[in-house]
């Protein structure tokens, strides 16, 4: 029995991760990258465990994209939409987790539109849980893909100067990512609009910029958020026209940043409100489609590395 | 009333302890049915009290008036799943408390003299803590007409307040003072502005921020106090406002009372006590309304309690059951329990050597009594016997489970604590002994 450098149960965040930890899980996911470019992509290392995609909010990329990993491992994947308005009504997280665990689940993916709701369910099921994205905190696995997709293309993330672009008040995914790139010791910027950045930002390690310009000048990534339609109740900006006036990411915007600066979004894009269609499609700048590719890679890693102490006590 | 009346108890060899009057001497105290015969220090032995009187040996603990929480909420009438009247009252004098005023909130909502009069006299047969309950200022607490305040005042209404929710709109709050001044009637606040509270769940700031979760700015205290304390002026009413939690807050009612504005404030032990990193990993318990705030704001409500800026601390008392707590944080319900940590915890201010015991004593026992016009709270010959009698120094640790209360939703879970109740009495009969 080898030791397992990924002690952690779950997944739940990035928050609390160690440097080695992280390096750890994109080497290994490294190794799936190049497994699924072969023909022959399937193995049997998961083969007879079940993992159920367990979503509170509707998704298509990242349940598809941990269903491929899954099966691509060779579990028995079931995905279960649930919608949120018959959980308030009624079933309760707890009485959720009751019924999964009656399932004999090997693994748990969750997506849940509440902070914090999928560390309550990890509390009360008795398999891995990885946490698929929870209300505005955290979704791990977009920021080890991010990082993934990062590292294969400028070879670290140490010293890189990273510009997280958008409504970061709404986003887990900045904020893992913001977690992620600081312990592995990039330099990481936020630009938005000051209703779009939430209070205190600054003690996560980031530098704050009103000014979209100054903000990508001479960054390496720029990476872009999506504009949450959905939450955007209340008035955090005028108008999309103004917002991507100022802040979504345009060529005269993109001049600023390295001659060599990537572009990343986490998916899926509002082409003309946060970022450009001929940026996006940039085939020299743009690893918007690496990074889905990294998705899946990242996600097989994650699965293997959390049902390892099962497997291996077997 | 159904109950037999008591006979003559003589509670000897007690540190006596009348915040009111400043007595802290070695003593004890006579009753005799219902009230007070005697107390002092001269009262040490058992040799001339009577055959027939019954005697308590306090064993040199203290023994003081009953505690008066001016601000819980029940769950009865309407949601006695969370806890009946009668589990409050257990609870109540479990922590030492005779008196306790209840919020509006319930269902149906204490918006008229026929639902006031129902809760208090559900509570005195009972015979536990006595309880008086808060008239609504608005009716159905919805913000907009005027409640019957001085129809529910004749029937024993102590004080006005919406509960849980700020009165938000600047002109009815203004005629609801106006009116309450009529009858020089008490309006009590949850001071936070709607607008800016409606979403939060935390305080605002890099925790919230860490969590995922909306937070609540420490201003919005500040913001709807600074407008309340002008309409008090503009209408010479008297104003109170309910568990401050910032140092911004606090400021805003020392100016308005250093302007002569009839303005009073309290807090609550959770604010004195604890910061929003009680929080942590989402622990619903430690969801409040307002929130706690940081640490900082935290002293500031410590230093005004030392200065004399805050007036009483109420224990904020708000019971929920585990389907409400047990959800993602957002979804769960505010509030905590207090009832039973309102003693010790107010202690920890005595041992921490921020009050002697006699302040820390006299913020939930006469000065919140003297703000709402009771007479409760004090020793005083003819006086309702209404006593407790504690360890000051006894260490225990809360225990949420092992609570009296019906719902354990303790934000003080785990704390070790030092002050135990050994005996309380309401109306001359012990209501409450202590197990060990």
């Amino acid at each position: 029995m080898t030791t397992n450098p990924f002690t952690h149960r779950h997944l739940l965040g990035i928050q609390g991760l160690s440097p080695s930890e992280i390096g750890f899980l994109l080497d290994l996911s490294n190794g799936y990258v190049d497994q699924n470019r072969r023909a022959d992509k399937k193995q049997s290392t998961l083969r007879g465990r079940t993992l159920i995609n367990l979503f509170f909010e509707n998704s298509t990329r990242t349940r598809t994209s941990f269903e491929l990993a899954g099966k691509r491992l060779g579990a028995d994947v079931i995905n279960m939409q649930v919608s949120t308005s018959s959980v308030t009504k009624g079933e309760t997280l707890i009485d959720t987790a009751v019924t999964l665990n009656a399932m004999h689940l090997d693994a748990l993916v969750v997506r849940h539109p509440d902070s914090g709701a999928v560390k309550l369910l990890s509390e009360k099921v008795n398999c891995a849980v990885i946490n698929g994205g929870d209300g505005c905190h955290e979704h791990p696995t977009q920021a080890l893909l991010d990082a993934l997709t990062i590292r294969r293309r400028k070879g670290r993330l140490s010293g890189l100067t990273v510009a997280i672009c958008g409504d970061v008040l709404h986003s887990r995914v900045a904020r893992s990512n913001i977690h992620l790139l600081n312990i592995m010791g990039a330099r990481v910027r936020v630009v938005a609009p000051k209703t779009l950045v939430p209070a205190g930002i600054e003690r996560l390690g980031v530098e704050v910029f009103f000014d979209m310009r100054a903000g990508l000048a001479d960054c390496d990534i720029v990476m872009m958020l999506r504009l949450q339609n959905e939450r955007m109740s209340g008035n955090f900006i005028p108008s999309i026209r103004e917002y991507f006036h100022f802040f979504g990411l345009d060529y005269a915007k993109l001049a600023q940043a390295r001659p060599d600066a990537l572009i990343m979004h986490p998916g899926p894009m509002n082409r003309g409100f946060e970022i450009d269609s001929d940026v996006a499609d940039d085939v020299e700048r743009s690893v918007i489609r690496e990074q889905v590719e990294m998705g899946v890679a990242v996600r097989m890693a994650v699965l293997d590395i959390l049902t390892r102490p099962d497997r291996e006590a077997v | 009333m159904g109950q037999p009346t008591p006979g003559r108890i003589a509670y000897v060899n007690a540190r006596l302890l009348d915040p009111a009057s400043g007595l802290d001497a070695q003593g004890g105290v006579l009753t005799d049915g219902e009230t007070i015969v005697d107390f002092g220090p001269a009262l040490v032995n058992d040799g001339d009290l009577g055959g027939d009187t019954e005697v308590f040996d306090c064993k040199g603990h203290c023994l003081g008036p009953g505690l008066v929480d001016m601000r819980m909420q029940l769950r009865e009438p309407g949601y006695e799943h969370k806890e009946t009247l009668e589990n409050a009252g257990e609870a109540a004098v479990a922590g030492g408390i005779t008196s306790m005023v209840c919020l509006p909130n319930t269902q149906p909502v204490i918006d008229d003299a026929a639902t006031l009069e129902f809760v208090a006299r559900r509570a005195r047969l009972l015979g536990l803590a006595k309880v008086y309950p808060y008239g609504a200022v608005t009716k159905g607490l919805h913000g907009k007409e005027l409640a019957e305040m001085g129809m529910l005042a004749k029937a024993g209404a102590l004080g006005f307040t919406d509960g849980t929710r700020a009165v938000a709109d600047a002109q009815v709050l203004r005629r609801a003072l106006s009116y309450a001044a009529t009858f020089d009637l008490l309006i009590v606040q949850h001071p936070e502005e709607p607008s800016l509270a409606q979403d939060g769940v935390v305080n605002e700031g890099e925790m919230a921020t860490r969590l995922g979760l909306s937070g609540t700015p420490a201003c919005a205290e500040a913001i709807l106090l600074a407008r309340d304390v002008r309409l008090a002026e503009l209408t010479q009413a008297r104003y109170h406002a309910a568990h401050l939690s910032t140092a911004e807050g606090i400021e805003v009612v020392r100016r308005a009372k250093a302007r002569g504005v009839r303005v009073t404030c309290d807090t609550a032990p959770f604010y004195f006590a604890l910061n929003e990193s009680a929080v942590g990993d989402y622990r619903t318990f430690a969801k409040l309304s307002p929130p706690l705030r940081s640490e900082e704001d935290r002293q500031a409500v410590v230093l005004g309690i030392k200065g004399g800026g805050i007036d009483a601390i109420a224990s904020d008392h708000s019971p929920q059951d585990q389907d409400s707590q047990r959800r993602p944080f957002a979804q769960a319900a505010f509030g905590g329990i207090g009832l039973e940590t309102l003693l010790p915890v107010t202690l920890e201010l005595f041992h921490n050597g921020q009050l002697s015991l006699l302040q820390a004593l006299r913020l939930v026992t006469s000065a919140p009594a003297d703000l709402l016009g009771l007479t409760a709270g004090r020793l005083r010959k003819g006086g309702a016997a209404d006593l407790v009698i504690f360890d000051p120094v006894r260490v225990w640790k809360v225990v949420a489970d092992d609570l009296v209360g019906k719902s354990g939703n303790s934000p003080f879970d785990g704390r070790l604590v030092r002050g135990r109740v050994i005996r309380t009495v309401v109306d001359g009969r012990p209501v409450f002994a202590a197990s060990d």
